[in-house]
């Protein structure tokens, strides 16, 4: 049990109309479990369409309209509903941008990030956004500059100031690094592992392994729209026997110190998932069991696992 | 863990079952042949309904709307509707030819600005500049003024103003399709630029060049008609519909409005057939939106 | 600053190769056109003109010159701010261009203020509630509207108001009989209403189209999403970042559609006898009044390259994408 989000077997689905009148439901998310506890860092890797973007956007309840989420969501105990997170978007739960496009073109940067602070009135907003900027080094011009005018470099520190201004306790980066530099990598990194241990929970969507066992304490592994595998990010070490599921191992071999064993085959369309484990198809140690149900969630050393083969 | 659904999304689409059982395309090809069928029903109207009811009849002059003359008489007591029947099919009939002109000039000079290099592609751009930066009005009044008005100027008219969007339309469309795969694969087997042009370029560009034709006939048939009723296109005996309608305002302070009524409200609904026909045949050409 | 220079002088010297090749074209387009410029200035009225008559008038306008001379002798003067004399109304051709451009202006400003407004606030609506059943009706009646002959809409404007409610005048800028100095304002006034919201109603399609198009696009892009997830409503996104990122196309698109502005000007003004350039235009080509006519070639040449100048400055003064980055 998490004090801070918790997500019990959620599921997200999208309804689409096929050619002719058919109405087709494509689950994308399918029963996921995971949490972010207060001070930690959560990295959430998985590879493209793994649903981790998905992921960050129902818990921030900004899903197109044909989406239909079912399960159970808390945070700070509480269910998330709906009106619970129009209250909390921006406020309480902010989200870290990819990149630049994700502030208005034709805005002031200074402007754009106030907004998301809390008004207690007397100019707190201004203040606030002068505060943050001071603490990641940015001058007054640039806040008064538009965001085509800034190098990458301070971008990416206002991309994270939106979320820190807000004093929200719980903060989803979503890609915050997309192909840098390993510095300006280390450099983000380091600002959100200062968050956490502020108090705050952070959940690190990443593609990069590597990257995100530097910093996480936990790590959550999706595939297929489902987290395979929680485990504590020290897990991922030597030749990964610590791990559970036979989908992290696949993924930790394949790294380039570890063998650099390629996977074959792809993930799943979503249009045609298999009946059982979602891994089945490509799983080295796949029976015939795994086909017949979607194995359920279990406890296992200090983490939790959908394969109904791990001890 | 109640483990039940805390949010659903209601507003998410439930209809799609209770409109007509038609999947996206289907209903595409519909609404193209109903706007191809109203075309039809025009000229057929223009074609077939009988001489007679031009004949001039005194006793029947300036006739209200009425079961035998639907769109009215004139002042003569002419048929309105047949009247408006056979302006529409000779707008029709010259708005199609001067705009297919222009379709095709615009095919070539697209294709030749893509193809014949730097040279000719500042050439064709210039062109362009140049026929966009006169207001089409004033040049087709211009040209008119130069053949001596009636169907040549105006055609002529058309043919010089219409093709410069298409062309650049197609210009750029080459210029993609010259940097694939196969244009290159093509042209390192030797194979000439006629030969690329005509066997691998224009098969491509033809649905884009069909439907920017189509396209045009509503704005040619339009311009057609705003010049010959400013008195620099077809001379007033023949019977387009431009000629009707600056008749029509002659006889405005009558309070006969039905003569320019009808007559504009057919040329309005022929105008829009032929951009719904135009966009639902770009929406069946157009792979992206096929299926949506 | 340099860049700015190189800038203008480019448009500039566009604009020269442009006049220049617009000119020769005009020139060109006289030259080769069967209407008798003698019997056009006469008059149709007049059957007989004695050879010598037409001696004296070919002289006087330098028609018996060859073209290429002629067009020299018209361009130098023209270079030297002579345009010539009208034919039809026996005044400098630049006194006739500069009443009736003006009273055009007044004309087509108006329907280019009302269009922009109308047609942006119509496109943010439908933008807004795209695929209602709003978004449907302002989608349908913009796109009947673009089918729209406007000197139809025209005809039928004027039926009702002026002949059946009697509200408005039928046509004539001055009414008859009145000398143009007795003309008030009020006079003037009612003459413009009618051919204006012509004008405008048939600008308002494209402007809000595309208006409805660019929102559409805005309240997908990832900036809205951020928004969106930044808590922000759909109002307000629209309100902060729709109108702002809209605006600008939307500005320049109706600097754009001066051409299109200037040729519906044409037909309102002849459709309600307004007396602007429009209106002069088709007469001098009805009538044969080539100097007239080479004249409203010209200025609404320059009137659709001014459209397109400021279309371009608007974008390089105002977004900021085009600014150089801030020193870091
Ligand atoms: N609105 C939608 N309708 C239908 N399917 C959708 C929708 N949004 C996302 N999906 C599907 O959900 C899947 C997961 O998408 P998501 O963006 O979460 O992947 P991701 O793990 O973030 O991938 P990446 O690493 O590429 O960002 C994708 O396969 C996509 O096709
Ligand atoms: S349940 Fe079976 S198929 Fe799935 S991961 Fe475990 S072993 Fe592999
Ligand atoms: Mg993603």
């Amino acid at each position: 049990m998490s004090d801070l989000l918790e997500i019990v077997d959620v599921s997200v689905s999208f309804t689409r109309y096929e050619a002719g009148l058919r109405r087709q439901k494509l689950e994308v998310l399918s029963g996921l479990s995971v949490d972010v506890r207060r001070g930690e860092v959560l990295a959430v890797i998985g590879s493209s369409g793994s649903g981790k973007s998905l992921l960050a956007h129902t818990v921030l309840g900004i899903l197109p309209g044909n989406a239909d989420v079912s399960g159970l969501m808390l945070f700070g105990g509480e269910e998330l509903t709906p009106d619970r997170q129009r209250q909390a978007r921006g406020r309480e739960i902010a989200l870290v941008p990819q990149a630049v496009t994700f502030l208005d073109p034709l805005m002031r940067v200074g402007p754009q990030v106030r907004w998301g602070a809390p008004d207690n009135g007397n100019g707190s907003r201004t203040q606030a956004q002068r505060h943050v900027f001071a603490r990641y080094g940015l001058t007054s011009e640039v806040e008064r500059s538009f965001p085509s005018q800034l190098s990458g470099g301070m971008l990416r520190r206002v991309l994270l100031s939106t979320a820190v201004v807000s004093g929200a306790s719980l903060i989803i980066a979503d890609e915050p690094t997309p192909g840098l530099h390993p510095e300006a990598v280390a450099e983000t990194m380091r600002h959100l592992r200062e968050l956490a241990d502020e108090g705050r929970g952070v959940m690190l969507i990443t593609h990069d392994i590597e990257t995100a066992i530097g910093i996480a304490d936990r790590i959550a592994v999706l595939y297929s729209g489902t987290a395979v595998e929680v485990c504590p990010a020290r897990d991922f070490v030597s030749d990964g026997e610590a791990l559970r599921h036979p989908y992290s191992h696949a993924l930790w071999r394949a790294l380039p110190g570890n063998g650099f064993t390629p996977m074959t085959g792809a993930q799943p369309s979503y249009g045609d998932l298999p009946n059982g484990c979602l891994f089945y198809p490509r799983c080295d140690r796949a029976t015939r069991e795994c086909a017949e149900e979607r194995p359920a969630l279990r406890d296992v050393r200090d983490g939790t696992v959908r394969c109904i083969h791990v001890t | 863990m109640n483990g039940a659904a805390p949010q659903t999304h209601p507003s998410a689409g439930r209809v799609s079952c209770s409109r007509l059982a038609l999947s996206g395309r289907q209903r595409t090809l519909l609404t193209a042949a109903l706007a191809a069928l109203a075309l039809g029903v025009i000229v057929a109207a223009g074609v077939l309904l009988p001489d007679t009811r031009l004949a001039t009849d005194l006793g029947a002059r300036n006739q209200a709307p009425s079961l035998a003359n639907p769109f009215g008489t004139d002042w003569l007591g002419r048929d309105m509707l047949t009247r408006t029947a056979r302006g529409l099919t000779t707008s029709l009939a010259l708005g199609m030819a001067a705009a297919s002109v222009s379709a095709l000039l615009a095919l070539a000079l697209g294709m030749a600005a893509a193809t014949l290099g730097k040279a000719a592609d500042a050439a064709v751009s210039w062109l362009i500049d140049l026929f966009l930066s006169v207001p089409h009005i004033v040049l087709l009044i211009l040209i008119s003024f130069a053949f001596g008005g009636g169907a040549r100027g105006v055609i002529i008219g058309i043919v010089l103003t219409h093709w410069p969007a298409l062309a650049r339309i197609i210009r750029a469309e080459i210029l993609a399709l010259r940097g694939s795969e196969f244009v290159r694969v093509s042209r390192r087997l030797g194979r000439s630029n006629l030969h690329i042009a005509t066997r691998h370029m224009f098969p491509h560009v033809f649905p884009q060049f069909l439907v920017g034709l189509i396209l045009l006939f509503p704005h040619a048939i339009l311009h057609e008609a705003a010049v010959t009723f400013l008195g620099f296109g077809l001379p007033p005996h023949e019977p387009a519909v431009g000629i009707i309608l600056a008749e029509a305002m002659m006889h405005l302070s009558t309070g006969r409005w039905w003569l320019a009524l009808f007559p504009g409200l057919a040329l309005l609904a022929m105008v829009r057939a032929f951009d719904i026909l135009g966009d639902n045949t770009r929406a069946l050409l157009d792979p992206r939106t096929a299926h949506e | 600053m340099t860049a700015v220079l190189t800038y203008l002088a480019g448009k500039t010297l566009r604009l020269a190769t442009l006049l220049v090749a617009v000119c020769a074209l005009s020139f060109w387009l006289m030259h080769i056109s069967p209407i008798d410029p003698v019997q056009a200035y006469v008059g149709a009225d007049m059957m007989l003109v004695s050879p010598d008559q037409r001696a004296a008038i070919a002289e006087r306008w330098g028609l018996d010159e060859p073209p290429v001379e002629q067009f020299v002798l018209w361009a130098t003067s023209l270079a030297r701010g002579d345009m010539g004399t009208s034919m039809i109304y026996r005044q400098p051709v630049s006194t006739v261009i500069g009443e009736r451009f003006l009273a055009s202006l007044a004309l087509m400003g108006t329907a280019w203020t009302l269009s922009g407004v109308f047609g942006f606030v119509l496109g943010v609506i439908a933008g807004r509630f795209r695929g209602t059943l709003i978004d449907r009706v302002i989608r349908w009646y913009c796109l009947t509207l673009a089918s729209t002959p406007a000197f139809w809409l025209g005809l039928l404007l004027l039926m009702v108001f002026a002949v059946w409610l009697g509200l408005l005048p039928v046509g004539l800028a001055s009414p008859a009989g009145m000398l143009a100095e007795d003309v008030t304002w009020l006079d003037r006034l009612r003459h413009l209403v009618l051919p204006a919201l012509t004008l405008s109603i048939i600008g308002v399609a494209n402007i809000a189209l595309h208006t409805r198009q660019k929102l559409i696009d805005v309240l997908a892009s990832d900036y809205a999403m951020f928004a969106r997830a930044r808590g922000e409503s759909e109002t307000g996104i629209i309100l902060r970042h729709g109108l702002r990122n809209v605006a600008l196309p939307a500005l320049t698109l109706q600097f754009v559609g001066f051409s299109e502005l200037f040729g519906g000007a044409v037909i309102a003004e002849q459709v309600f006898s307004y007396p602007g350039l429009g209106q002069a235009t088709v007469q001098a080509g009805l009538h044969g009044d080539v100097p007239l006519l080479l004249g409203a070639v010209i200025v609404s040449t320059l009137f659709v390259f001014v459209g397109n100048l400021v279309a371009d400055l608007l974008y390089r003064a105002i977004d900021p994408r085009t600014r150089a980055k801030a020193p870091s």
